[in-house]
């Protein structure tokens, strides 16, 4: 009996000290270095979740590479909601600070993007809630910068990273409006 | 012999990361030390003072109005501001001055706040940047330690900008 109970403290203290390990580890590992999310929604269409409906798929958001609140145009990064601070939104950068931006359905036809801040929009135009309703988003909302897709796994995972970056120049040159 | 010092290594860097990994969960979690420059939250804040900012309201969406918070810069997010809250999302807030001939009134918008300093006539906060979303707000200024003759909870706004709610 008293050996039976000297087993099940000295259980309860591993599980307690590997619990008191684990969980500060987990959460600093996804506060800091990576974060898993899925997609929902038809925003970011044909980059993400091409099929929609049922299947979502599911990115690796690189938090580290935002530390220091730098991307450049053409990354897809999530960013907290500007108008409902529990959700993140996944979207892609259009415009810096300091650029000159067409945009689409915006109350102004020409912004610039204020000091700090950035221009994103999803990929499917019309399907988006993006910069085009609320406006350049403020760079410390961002959450981090989806650089791999998960799930699902095909073989044309890399040629959908090379994908993104056709998309950047194609975006450039469609977005960035000649100011004389 | 190596393998003695190895092993001391492997263990001594696991203890750092651990405890590294406890230091920010707390600091991310429950609250941190700020040391305020700046004359804009004066009389309530003086500059070089040392708050405790705790992070659990934020964490729970329990900001209200009237709460002191650090937040990111809206300009510059590696910078971080220290102001009150005056408005929350839906209420109607003053954005002109007081020697403006007309009082202009704003809606804050969902998912924003409106910061103002206590100082009102040196401090660029929401009436020059207007609404500062919510989700930049790092945590709640609960009590000042230094310096030490004023150590305690901070007071109540001196000035009469909080709008009753409605």
């Amino acid at each position: 009996m008293a050996q039976q109970t000297r087993f099940g403290r000295k259980y309860l203290k591993a599980f307690v000290s590997g619990f008191f390990v684990a969980v500060p580890v987990t959460v600093t590992v996804l506060d800091r270095l990576a974060y898993v999310a899925r997609v929902d929604g038809a925003s970011m269409q044909p980059s993400l979740n091409p099929e929609g409906g049922h299947s979502s798929d599911v990115v690796l958001l690189n938090r580290w590479s935002v530390r220091n609140y730098r991307v450049q145009r053409g990354d897809v990064v999530s960013v907290v909601s500007p108008k409902n601070p529990q959700q993140k939104i996944i979207k892609r950068v259009i415009a810096l600070e300091g650029d000159f931006i067409k945009t689409l359905g915006y109350k102004n036809r020409y912004v610039r993007v204020p000091d700090g801040h950035l221009w994103i929009e999803g990929d499917h135009h019309g399907h988006s809630f993006d910069s085009n309703s609320f406006g350049p988003v403020s760079r410390g909302l961002l959450h981090g910068r989806a650089s791999h897709i998960i799930w699902p796994p095909n073989i044309e995972d890399k040629k959908e990273l090379a994908d993104f970056r056709v998309r950047r120049l194609q975006l450039m040159q469609a977005h960035l409006a000649n100011v004389p | 012999m190596f393998r003695r010092a190895l092993g001391k290594t492997v263990g001594f860097v696991g203890y750092t990361i651990q405890y590294g990994c406890i230091a920010h969960c707390a600091f991310e979690y429950i609250g941190e030390f700020v040391s305020c420059t700046g004359p804009s939250m004066e009389p309530t804040i003086t500059s070089n003072d040392i708050v405790f900012s705790e992070r659990i309201s934020r964490h729970l969406y329990r900001i209200e109005k009237g709460d002191i918070v650090i937040a990111k810069s809206p300009s510059d997010p590696k910078m971080n501001i220290c102001k009150r809250v005056i408005g929350l999302e839906g209420d109607k807030v003053c954005t002109s001055s007081p020697s403006d001939v007309f009082t202009t009134h704003d809606y804050v918008p969902k998912g924003h706040v409106w910061l103002e300093g206590d100082n009102l006539r040196n401090s660029t906060d929401s009436r020059s940047y207007g609404p500062v979303p919510y989700a930049l707000i790092r945590g709640r200024v609960c009590l000042k330690l230094w310096p030490l003759n004023n150590f305690g909870p901070l007071n109540e706004s001196p000035n009469e900008r909080i709008p009753r709610s409605s």
